[in-house]
């Protein structure tokens, strides 16, 4: 980011400000003061003023306001959902990514598995809720079959994908070094697909977060989605909107740790090092 | 006379799809020999070479390595490519060391011996970077360097400094006449450049495609360091340039 910035010659700019942060916040601030200047304009419509949403969050998180069923509440709803969320995604992983490498590795189970996967694919998760309702019952189970659900795909594809296109070259090079067949799968195969698998596993923990809300339709108690339903049948608008926020922060910052982990363990690899 | 440490016996190749690449290939190479194939694009070059690999199978005739006939890659022929092949996962060190520990060297051992040889190829400064942070050379380096360290007997390379600045390709022509000499190793090695076949090789073997064949040898007599300038060395590249060009001539004809 900050390369787009020409550092100018030293004596007309003794100092260099770096814009980056500034060029990050721009556009949150200009989202804010439109949505402010909206309510502002209209009091009294539909869409509640940012600081009544920060009155609730406020109250969501420590209480002491509101004194409602969504006081304090925060806290143990991130936390049902996260565990949903990081539960589901490592259930959607254990089966997508051995299932990965064999669709992607033995032709035989690619030509078995692969129409049907190729069908499944499409059909988004918000579909499966009633008949994972009748599978699952109402609640978590169900909450968390869905969830993996929508986790499992990108893990799965991005596994096939990368385990089949490892370069040809390494197969031979490793052979050339006295690799034998049986074992060019852990020595190579493995190795040289983790970007793609890890590409997987982040687009795969990313959309479990896009998920949960729907996750959380299917009658359960706790967790952000079920606050938002909840929050939305009262018509508590400025509820839904800071479980929106939560729910987007919660993402970003989980994303970024992912992220952070990736640049140090494929510090190999030029699109993660 | 030593026994030959390879022997193509009128090896050929129709790859499946029936094109022709090699036909009736004769070459006997003695241990130790540094032997250059040369030949316009397409002449089989590397299909021969990659049968001694071992990577193509041979469809007619047989190609013997020290006795048996080849029949897979093996340690004892190291192949060096043109796009290198190094494992982008590992440093320079462990890209070296893989070939001992893949054929079950304890690790302390074959990082020992890696380490020798990140410092034979000049790579001390470089031994814990990966691939993507090295130059086209420094690459090359590690791909010989592995293929050393990992005790084999012939050196297979395929163009390996064609795609190197002319700078860098001198320094590594010097390096590996420096290494052949010191190890007795046996270098099959490709190139499409008439003046490094005749500034490396002990012979060198001039091929023609159509399908490929191998059509004239000739032994390089000139002392070593060789001058490229030299009358001698002249002579030499006017006599194999008539050899591929007549070839082309008699092609287009
Ligand atoms: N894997 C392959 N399948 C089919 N044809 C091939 C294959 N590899 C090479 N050929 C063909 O065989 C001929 C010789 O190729 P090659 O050995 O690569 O020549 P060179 O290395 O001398 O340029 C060419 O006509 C080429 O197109
Ligand atoms: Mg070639």
């Amino acid at each position: 980011m900050s390369e787009a910035v020409e550092p100018l010659p030293a004596e007309t700019a003794p100092v260099r400000i770096d814009a980056t942060p500034l060029l990050r916040i721009v556009v949150p601030v200009l989202l804010l003061v439109g949505w402010w200047a909206e309510t502002a304009l209209h009091p009294g419509g539909l869409i509640p003023a940012p600081s009544e949403v920060g009155v609730a969050l406020w109250d969501l998180a420590f209480g002491g306001i509101n004194d409602d069923a969504f006081s304090q509440m925060l806290l143990p709803d991130l936390i049902a959902s996260a565990s949903r969320v990081y539960g589901a995604f490592v259930l959607a992983a254990a089966v997508a990514l051995p299932l990965g490498m064999l669709i992607g590795r033995l032709r035989l189970v690619r030509e078995m598995l692969e129409p049907t996967l190729q069908v499944l694919r499409p059909v988004p998760v918000t579909a499966w809720l009633p008949l994972s309702m009748i599978m699952f019952g109402i609640g978590p189970k169900s909450a968390f079959f869905l969830v993996a659900l929508g986790s499992f795909f990108p893990i799965l594809l991005n596994t096939i994908f990368a385990v089949r296109s490892v370069e040809p070259r390494l197969f031979e090079a490793a052979q050339m070094l006295g690799v034998s067949p049986a074992r060019l799968f852990p020595k190579v195969v493995l190795p040289a697909s983790l970007p793609g698998i890890f590409t997987g596993l982040r687009l795969g923990l990313g959309l479990a977060w896009v998920v949960i809300v729907v996750g959380e339709m299917t009658g359960v108690q706790t967790g952000l989605g079920a606050m938002i339903m909840d929050a939305r049948q009262l018509s508590r608008t400025e509820i839904v909107i800071a479980g929106m926020a939560v729910i987007g922060v919660a993402g970003f910052l989980s994303d970024y740790a992912v992220l952070m982990l990736g640049r140090k363990l494929l510090a190999w690899s030029p699109r993660h090092g | 006379m030593t026994p030959p440490i390879l022997s193509a016996i009128n090896a050929g190749k129709v790859y499946p799809g029936g094109i022709e690449a090699l036909r009736n290939a004769n070459l006997t190479i003695a241990p130790g020999e540094f032997v250059c194939l040369i030949g316009a694009s397409g002449c089989g070059k590397s299909t021969l070479l990659r049968m001694i690999a071992g990577f193509e199978t041979v469809t007619s005739g047989q190609i013997v390595v020290r006795g048996k006939e080849v029949a897979g890659p093996g340690p004892d022929r190291g192949m060096v490519f043109q796009d290198y092949g190094l494992f982008p996962w590992l440093t320079v060190r462990k890209n070296i060391a893989f070939g001992p520990i893949a054929r079950g060297k304890p690790k302390a051992g074959a990082m020992a011996v890696a380490d020798r040889f990140v410092s034979m190829m000049g790579l001390d400064r470089f031994a814990d970077s990966y691939p993507h942070q090295l130059s086209g050379g420094m690459k090359q380096r590690v791909a010989i360097g592995r293929v050393l360290a990992n005790d084999a007997r012939m050196a297979l390379m395929d163009e390996p400094f064609g795609a190197l600045d002319a700078m860098t390709r001198e320094h590594l022509q010097e390096e590996l006449l420096t290494i052949w000499r010191a190890t007795g190793l046996t270098v099959v090695f490709v190139t499409h450049s008439l003046e490094e076949a005749i500034y490396l090789a002990d012979r060198v073997v001039v091929m023609s495609p159509g399908p490929g064949r191998i059509v004239a040898e000739e032994r390089i007599a000139l002392e070593r360091p060789r001058d490229v300038s030299s009358p001698e060395f002249n002579d030499i590249r006017r006599r194999l340039a008539a050899l591929l060009h007549a070839d082309h001539a008699t092609e287009a004809a």
